[in-house]
């Protein structure tokens, strides 16, 4: 596929026709301190499809991880409801699988041990849950550290796994929660190109919560971008780049045009948010600074 | 490593902490073998003119010294002495040789223990009594810091018991539980549980969010997330503080062993100390200390062995 077959009308056109796998009503959250109460998502209206790679983003505190949380079941939420295959939630359950910024393997478990975990936990025996962890070991390419502890892997092996041992499970929704933002560029440019990979051949949808706008237009399907106090959709952007991606379509002009536009979105309001970023004050030049750079 | 914190060798940590050994080691040499640094008393060799001197006894400096002038003020013979430390005191190669003697010597009445038959009895008792106090304090402590709710039917009343002075029970324990080991036993759990379950609670509260939130999303319930997540988290830590608790029911073994018919290493503590066989009281707590020790570092290093994961974890 390249630029001339990529029809992006077409393509949303399917993922519109397939089902809805989650589904958002009206749905908030509010977090009460003493007396106090902080509205963190306000009446969100959502609909994700089947396969559908979706990036949230949004300024600080827009409750971006609110609603990842809420949607893995981790925080009851306060009104609403949200439906996965229509079923109403109620709590965690591995068919939404999760991924968290901090490294979250068990540390006293080995790398096949972490992966076997979901299985060992579903109630399959040692022999089939280290069969299908062994695959997915394999898949993400680990199988020679297999039998090292979390500790010996580096930032971004640590968050293979962690992907791994979600997606043992077959979950219906992948949930990343910022999965990428402790690792330093040129990791995480591997770890985007890899999810993408591991998205375009399996059966996954994913909700990829990101700060970070150029990883929100390189795998998305659609950005959904909230803006805070009160946590609201703001818009929600299709990305019409064609598929697969590669890193080098970042410099590609239909890019910075989007990011352009992504941008503005979320950057408006942060300085609404921080009006003091507005109107930094203007060092003096001091005197006894020497000029001779 | 840098020049702020900078990575001390394994050499160098090894003679740093055989130094936190010899500096007090060199101390108490000083005091004991050069007479001008302390030697407030003299004992006596010859009692020359002054009939109330007894050779062999020890008097202070400034009493010997009167009476050596009021001799020779007299022209009788004066007392002769050497400087020497009090009798609590005695020199590191007194001490040495009665922690020699001390096992080598059969005990003076027949029926009474050999030293190291004292200490391997004080030794039952401690870890006896760290044993049931662990089998209760450990699950108890682990559910008070998995559950709110055990936690505040529990940890409130546990609060409170840990403030009342362990050895006060020690009347009560022996017309409960009769005169011999249970009661000692008895006063060291008290001593060690209540601090032990709220250690251990807190313990396990402090196993990683991240960790159980992770379990439940990979299809744990509260139950599988106690026992696959929690717990082993919690281990290598709890297994930490148990070496320092157990540090703990040592401090109580004194105390207890001088409950209902005195027993062990304190028996024969105060045995020699009624003697003013200071020396063999001083070889006692010394292999008291080194028991301590020893048994921790082993503890140590089994736990480096079998938390291998830890290390690295964080």
């Amino acid at each position: 596929m390249n630029d001339s077959t990529f029809n992006s009308h077409e393509y949303f056109q399917k993922i519109y026709a397939r089902p809805v796998i989650l589904e958002a009503k009206q749905l908030s959250q509010v977090f009460k301190h003493g007396k106090n109460e902080r509205t963190v998502l306000n009446q969100l209206d959502l609909k994700i499809h089947k396969r559908e790679f979706i990036c949230v983003i949004g300024p600080s505190g827009c409750g971006k991880s609110t609603l990842s949380r809420v949607i893995a079941g981790l925080d009851p939420y306060h009104s609403g409801e949200i439906l996965v295959d229509g079923q109403r939630i109620t709590g965690p359950s591995p068919e939404r699988g999760m991924v968290f910024q901090g490294y979250t393997l068990f540390p006293w478990k080995t790398v096949k041990e972490n992966v076997m975990f979901g299985p060992r936990m579903k109630g399959a025996s040692q022999m089939t849950a280290e069969a299908h962890a062994r695959e997915w070991i394999n898949i993400i390419g680990l199988d020679k550290y297999e039998n090292q502890y979390p500790h010996q892997l580096s930032g971004g092996m640590k968050q293979r796994v962690a992907i791994a041992r979600a997606l043992v499970n077959e979950p219906k929704i992948l949930l990343m929660d910022e999965p990428f933002g402790a690792l330093d560029p040129h990791t995480r440019q591997k770890m985007q190109k890899h999810l993408m990979d591991l998205w375009q051949n399996i059966d996954i949808t994913i909700i990829f919560v990101t700060h970070d706008m150029d990883e929100a237009i390189l795998l998305a399907d659609r950005i959904i971008a909230l803006k805070a106090n009160p946590g609201e959709i703001k818009e929600i952007i299709e990305v019409d780049l064609p598929r697969p991606r590669s890193l080098a379509l970042m410099a590609t002009p239909a890019f910075q045009q989007l990011r352009a536009r992504v941008d503005q979105l979320v950057h408006a309001q942060e300085d609404e948010l921080d009006p003091s970023l507005q109107d930094l004050p203007k060092i003096p030049r001091m005197t006894q600074v020497s000029t001779d750079k | 490593m840098g020049y702020v914190v900078k990575e001390i060798g394994q050499k160098n940590k090894l003679l740093l902490s055989l130094c936190s050994f010899l500096i007090p080691i060199l101390l108490w040499c000083a005091v004991s073998y050069l007479p001008f640094i302390w030697h407030p008393q003299v004992q006596i060799t010859d009692s020359g003119s002054v009939s109330y001197l007894q050779v062999g006894s020890r008097i202070e400096k400034s009493v010997f010294y009167s009476e050596a002038q009021n001799a020779v003020a007299h022209d009788s013979a004066p007392p002769q002495g050497i400087l020497v430390n009090p009798i609590y005191l005695p020199a590191p190669h007194e001490v040495a040789k009665a922690l020699v003697t001390a096992f080598t010597t059969p005990p003076e009445q027949p029926d009474t223990p050999w030293f190291h038959q004292s200490l391997w009895h004080s030794i039952k008792i401690v870890f006896s009594a760290f044993l049931i106090s662990s089998i209760f304090g450990i699950p108890l402590g682990i559910l008070c810091g998995f559950s709110q709710k055990i936690s505040l039917l529990t940890e409130p009343f546990v609060e409170f018991f840990r403030y009342l002075p362990a050895p006060a029970f020690g009347a009560l324990a022996v017309a409960i539980l009769g005169i011999n080991d249970a009661p000692k036993i008895a006063i060291i759990v008290i001593g060690t549980l209540f601090q032990q379950i709220l250690i251990i609670a807190n313990t396990t509260r402090m196993v990683d969010k991240g960790l159980i939130e992770a379990g439940y999303t990979l299809g744990t319930n509260k139950l599988k997330s106690l026992f696959n997540v929690v717990i082993p988290a919690a281990f290598p830590d709890i297994y930490r503080d148990l070496r320092v608790l157990l540090g703990w029911a040592w401090t109580y073994l004194i105390v207890s062993e001088l409950i209902g018919t005195t027993s062990g290493i304190t028996w024969f503590i105060t045995q020699q100390a009624r003697y003013q066989n200071f020396d063999n009281v001083y070889a006692a707590i010394l292999i008291i200390g080194v028991i301590g020790l020893v048994c921790d570092v082993l503890l140590m290093k089994l736990g480096e062995r079998m938390f291998a994961w830890k290390a690295g974890a964080k």
